[in-house]
């Protein structure tokens, strides 16, 4: 079979999973999940059929897999879609639907099928012990999520990615607020249904901007000089022909864009970035991400490490040949290097700040995903591009083991809150504690998951990938190295932190007293993934460290750019900043938090930082400064400005009475001076009168 | 075959004229048969318009299946029918929004007879709009699609429905008015009403025939004429406060029509007849129309946001879709005559999106509209703070349905708004680049109304105000719903066979 038919294939299973089980199957729980999870594992025997395929290829990367259809007339020529397996795309593949996979499984277990229905369960609300009301609908979202994800990844074109991009968007919004009738005794607490608009719109803002650039990029492909250049590629926006033809991008790179000082491509590369800062949740658009925890956790597993995160940075790392056009080595940086660059290295260490004094063990995550994907983005800002795709690819296996992970303790605690009929926050990890001997398998692989995210030196997968971008940041520039330094030092003693907290100690409840291991579908897919987070990262070992034949992955995805990227000489000095970056913020948070683990009702030794601990905790009210300078204003000039002042008053001032409206119009009681002033008076009365209203 | 295929254009046109014929025979307490009659009339011209959509698209080229009769020869006036890429979609659109309209009035219990027969009436008028190419037949449609219209609010409208059906009367007259003077004008001056004839005479007609106007005056004065009566009816900002009105007091499938075809009347006349005829008055005036139509796309957007009544909230929802249609069309006048191929290309697609947002806004509407029908005919209310929420759990059915169009309505890819919206924005981006930017904002406060729309109704707690209430939808109505869906999701994913034959008749439109 052609390799490039089965590209096209790879999506296809999610979303014929999602139609079957709306339209036939959702009332047999059973029937739907296995539908999803055949789906799922149909598209990953076909991304491994693809990827062992491609990675035996001579000169891949050179030469690539793909085929597009005429899909859109476009005046005189003709817009096509398609399909592109590069190395890039075979690294996703690899991992996407690996992850995706896991998390169905578990969800089956987390979604507590095999139970009965608890009578005292809402549709609409999480299920206390018995199974989700909505079981069927979850995994049919789940299943249209993972075709979102596999679209975006095998689409040869930046508007089929941007499709793909928007279907995740649609679902995330749906996940989020899954459980849309909960509501929360404290009213300040975002609800499901709200943290889901809220993500949708924020990244929306960046969705708009980045469709902008689309339509700029595109114009670009059809103007003379392209058409000169390009020749049959014009009037596309294929990857392979645009971001492969280094004499359109040094067009691009040459010609000036609408504002005065930025060439066109870094006019295009900064909106594109933005859509990206809102998809990956980056300052100052991260605002979404945190609550995006609202939703049931294996949604979040799904957001922050197989899917939506994953595909702002991939998109960046994608465009990466247009953001960096025009830039050599050693030269200044081009503008969307620099904003990603400064956005990245201060998302990193802004986000890793306030997952320090996070009390929920899911935000904890949250803030550590916002934090590592700056460093994802940061990399890209200094060229790094290898480092950023091969860190992309080990956050997502250790991120989604952590996600699981944390799931599965909550679960845990739900179960034991149950059964001593207590009410808490099960997601609270002071109200934890001890969890170690209650959940063995649970405890080992967070462990290793937290460890791979601090980056314990060379046995996980975290440093590897961290230490690349490290060590390109410490070659490239000193100002992100030092901040992507303290970063990691934070990274390491919240990670630590959140295991004492959470394992380590005596249980702080009777729900931590009761809490047990889950079924076999929550623990086998943490036991994989665990695998993953400890071993995925030797495939990037420098040469240097070691010869173990594995240190293929930058050679291998390197060559889907057309100039090698430049690899700095390898010197010791960044790999012990970052030993003792992992080591020492471990070692800080044992020191804190290990050592002595917590008693019930002991208060968060951090605390006696005092206000910086409120800053901190409040995220530094960015949720109310937002609140404040977008949405009141924005609630405002939509009721009163637009509808009651402009179109009630100022223009439609058409009486309400038919009759007066007839006399006024056929004597002519309109028109002339002295009725235009009394209207106007009118108009102004209406106004203050409704001003004071509001 | 040949025989129907010669005639299908009138055939789509009169046959519901003899439906309405047929419904007005039978008497007026056999409600039912008269409904079933009302929607059995009403598949003939859809079926028509089917088969003229399909022999039109099996080739695609120019105007055809042409019919000429005269009808008044002494001032020159004709019996001239013809479709083209233009116009095909449209009456498309027109054959499948009337029987589902129709469906969807079937819970209607008040004087059904006369009520469907205006239906149908109704249905002639927008389909001569849409296949006339004789000016004074074009004008006669165009007030048969209006009186109808009128009595639907105005007999069966909600409680402010004289006041709204008053509004909209003397809006839409205010423009039929210089219409029907400017017509008479171009008449006079070229002793035709032909337009197929005049748009290669009259951008060039420079002989001063009439003693009392010049001729460039009677130009200027004809074009801002005829675009005052297509702006209202649009409608394009600042002409369309008639619209919220009108819609919240019309009754459901009164909006699906309005919404769905007769706001596209208005942006077909810009095509069919402003762009050809006075192609260097609307390059003139083009960048104020792209600025209009940034207001509406915006203000629509914020207006939607603002309100608490679900109805008035999708009917903002208009004002901000056909923002779009209308920026596309800007496009296509200012970049008209210009010799360079990149913006003419971008003007193309701008033109081929507007007309493709026009097809996409008519499903779309015309189904948000009949969702909120179907709520308020159970709640009785159509305010968001009164419903309060919590329908989905009485519901499942109706709220993925709502989602699912909603998610139409918001432009979202996969499904046919987007590739309407994106088109029109990669089109005017380069000819209009702040207008364009500036009318994103539009684009995301329409993610934040129509989320606001979803949360205010499906969800929350399940609410006990609406226990037994038989919310969820029945089977007549999932069927009227089906179809758009289904249309949404094909013209989503593979758009080519619809925009390819509008992108032919644009080209021909920019020659």
């Amino acid at each position: 079979m052609q390799l490039d038919l089965l590209l096209w294939l790879i999506p296809v299973p999610p979303v014929a999973a999602f139609f079957v089980i709306w339209l036939f199957t959702n009332r047999s729980r059973g029937l739907s999940h296995a539908v999803a999870i055949v789906s799922i594992l149909t598209s990953w025997a076909l991304s491994l059929i693809v990827f062992f395929n491609v990675i035996g290829l001579k000169d891949f990367g050179k030469t690539v897999i793909g085929s597009s259809v005429p899909w859109l007339p476009t005046g005189e020529s003709v817009f096509r879609m398609g399909v592109l397996a590069d190395p890039l795309t075979a690294v996703m593949l690899f991992f996407v639907p690996l992850c995706c996979t896991m998390i169905f499984v578990y969800s089956v277990g987390y979604q507590n099928y095999g139970k009965p229905r608890d009578p005292h369960d809402k549709v609409g609300e999480p299920p206390h012990n018995g199974v989700e009301p909505m079981y069927s609908r979850f995994f049919a979202f789940l299943s249209l999520f993972a075709f979102g994800m596999l679209t975006l990844v095998v689409a040869d074109n930046l508007l089929l990615m941007f499709v793909g991009w928007e279907i995740m968007g649609l679902c995330s919004y749906l996940l989020i607020g899954f459980w849309y009738g909960r509501n929360y005794d404290h009213p300040k607490k975002i609800t499901p249904r709200g943290a889901a608009v809220k993500a949708f719109i924020t990244t929306r803002v960046g969705d708009v901007v980045m469709l902008l650039g689309i339509a700029y990029l595109y114009f670009m492909t059809t103007t003379e000089e392209a058409h000169h250049i390009l020749g049959k590629a014009a009037g596309t926006l294929s990857f392979r022909d645009i971001l492969y033809n280094a004499k359109f991008l040094e067009y691009l790179a040459e010609q000036p864009s609408v504002i005065v000082g930025l060439s066109v491509a870094a006019l295009i590369g900064i909106f594109l970035f933005i859509g990206t800062v809102g998809k990956s949740a980056q300052f100052p658009l991260h605002v979404w991400l945190p609550d995006a925890m609202e939703g049931p956790t294996p949604v979040s597993a799904m957001i922050h490490a197989a899917a939506m995160v994953s595909a702002g940075v991939y998109a960046v790392i994608r465009m990466y040949p247009l953001m960096s056009a025009g830039w050599e080595e050693g030269h200044a940086l081009t503008p969307p290097m620099l904003a990603m660059g400064a956005i990245g290295a201060f998302t990193a260490l802004f986000a890793s700040t306030i997952a320090v004094t996070q009390r929920d063990v899911k935000k904890v995550l949250a803030y550590s995903t916002i934090s590592q994907l700056g460093f994802m983005i940061a990399a890209l800002g200094i060229g790094a591009y290898v480092a950023a795709a091969f860190h992309l690819m080990t956050h997502a296996f250790f991120k989604a083991l952590l996600f699981l992970g944390s799931g599965s303790v909550i679960h845990g605690v739900e179960h034991g809150a149950h059964h001593s009929n207590e009410h808490l926050d099960p997601q609270d990890m002071f109200n934890m504690g001890g969890l170690r001997k209650k959940m063995p398998i649970t405890f080992w692989t967070f462990l290793i998951g937290g460890f791979a995210l601090a980056g314990f030196p060379f046995i996980t997968a975290g440093f590897w990938s961290k230490d690349e971008i490290l060590a390109d940041a410490f070659a490239n520039n000193q100002i992100v190295f030092y901040m992507l330094v303290i970063s990691a030092v934070l990274t390491a003693f919240y990670t630590m932190r959140q295991i004492a907290l959470t394992f380590l100690g005596e249980p702080r409840t009777h729900s931590a007293e009761h809490a047990s291991e889950n079924v076999w579908t929550m623990t086998y897919p943490l036991i994989f993934l665990a695998i993953f987070a400890l071993f995925s990262g030797f495939v990037g070992v420098p040469k240097d460290i070691a010869e173990l034949g594995f240190n293929n992955f930058s050679k291998f995805v390197s060559a889907t750019l057309v100039e090698k990227p430049h690899h700095p000489e390898f010197t010791f000095v960044p790999m012990i900043f970052s030993i003792v970056a992992a080591l020492g913020g471990l070692g800080l948070g044992w020191l804190v938090y290990g050592m002595k683990p917590l008693k019930a009702g002991q208060k968060d030794p951090l605390a006696v930082l005092g206000p910086i601990y409120t800053l901190l905790e409040n995220k530094y009210y960015f949720d109310e400064l937002y609140e404040f300078i977008f949405g009141r204003p924005a609630r405002w000039i939509a009721s009163v400005l637009v509808y009651q002042i402009m179109d009630r008053t100022i223009i439609s001032h058409f009486p309400r009475d038919p009759n007066r409206a007839r006399t006024e119009l056929f004597t002519g009681g309109h028109v002339g001076g002295a009725c235009l002033r009394r209207r106007l008076l009118f108009a102004i009365h209406r106004v203050v009168a409704v001003m004071r209203e509001q | 075959m040949e025989f129907i295929l010669s005639r299908i254009v009138s055939l789509t046109l009169f046959t519901p004229l003899i439906g309405m014929i047929i419904v007005g025979l039978i008497p007026s307490d056999q409600k039912n048969a008269v409904r079933w009659t009302a929607f059995l009339a009403s598949l003939v011209p859809a079926a028509f318009s089917i088969a003229l959509w399909f022999a039109y698209a099996q080739n695609a080229h120019g105007m055809r299946f042409e019919e000429t009769l005269v009808w008044y020869a002494p001032i020159g006036a004709a019996y001239h029918v013809g479709v083209d890429g233009l116009s095909v979609p449209m009456i498309l659109l027109t054959g499948i929004l009337t029987p589902l309209a129709i469906l969807a009035s079937f819970s209607v219990e008040d004087r059904v007879k006369p009520y469907m027969m205006l239906f149908l009436m109704l249905e002639m008028g927008m389909f001569g709009v849409f296949a006339s190419l004789d000016l004074l037949l074009f004008f006669l449609f165009w007030e048969i699609g209006l009186v109808p219209m009128y009595f639907l609010i105005n007999q069966w409208g909600g409680k402010d429905r004289r006041a709204a059906s008053f509004k909209f009367f003397v809006y839409t007259m205010a423009g039929s008015l210089g219409l029907l003077l400017s017509i008479q004008l171009i008449g006079l001056t070229t002793g035709t009403f032909d337009i197929v004839k005049l748009m290669t005479v009259w951008p060039k007609f420079n002989k001063e025939v009439l003693t009392f106007m010049p001729i460039e005056s009677i130009k200027t004065v004809a074009f801002f004429a005829f675009t005052l009566a297509f702006a209202i009816k649009v409608p394009m900002w600042p002409f369309h406060t008639w619209l919220p009105d009108a819609h919240t007091e019309a009754p459901t499938a009164g909006s699906m029509i309005l919404a769905g075809v007769l706001l596209k009347l208005g942006a077909f006349g810009f095509l069919r007849l402003v762009l050809p005829l006075f192609p260097a008055q609307a390059q003139a005036f083009a960048p104020w129309l792209a600025v209009l139509a940034m207001i509406a796309i915006v203000m629509g957007a914020f207006a939607a946001f603002g309100q608490t009544d679900f109805k008035r909230l999708v009917a903002y929802s208009s004002v901000n879709h056909m923002g779009f249609v209308v920026l596309g069309i800007s496009v296509a006048a200012w970049v008209g005559g210009s010799t360079n191929e990149a913006l003419r290309e971008s003007a193309a697609i701008a033109a081929t999106g507007a007309v493709l947002q026009m097809f996409n806004h008519g499903l779309s509407s015309a189904a948000m509209f009949f969702l909120v029908g179907v709520v308020y005919e159970r709640a009785h209310t159509r305010d968001l703070n009164e419903i309060g929420g919590g329908i989905w759990q009485y519901a499942p059915i109706y709220g993925g349905i709502v989602i699912f169009c909603s998610m139409s309505s918001l432009g979202l890819p996969g499904l046919n708004g987007f590739v309407s919206e994106f088109m029109t924005v990669r089109g005017s981006w380069p000819v209009f680049t702040l207008v364009t930017a500036i009318s994103m904002i539009g684009v995301l406060f329409t993610g934040l109304y129509i989320l606001k729309a979803i949360r205010a109704v499906l969800h929350g707690p399940k609410n006990p105000k609406w226990a037994g209430h038989g919310m969820e939808m029945n089977v007549r109505e999932i069927a009227t719903v089906l179809p758009l869906m289904a249309l949404m999701l094909l013209l989503g994913v593979w758009p080519w066979p619809l925009a390819s034959v509008i992108n032919e008749a644009v080209l021909k439109l920019l020659h």
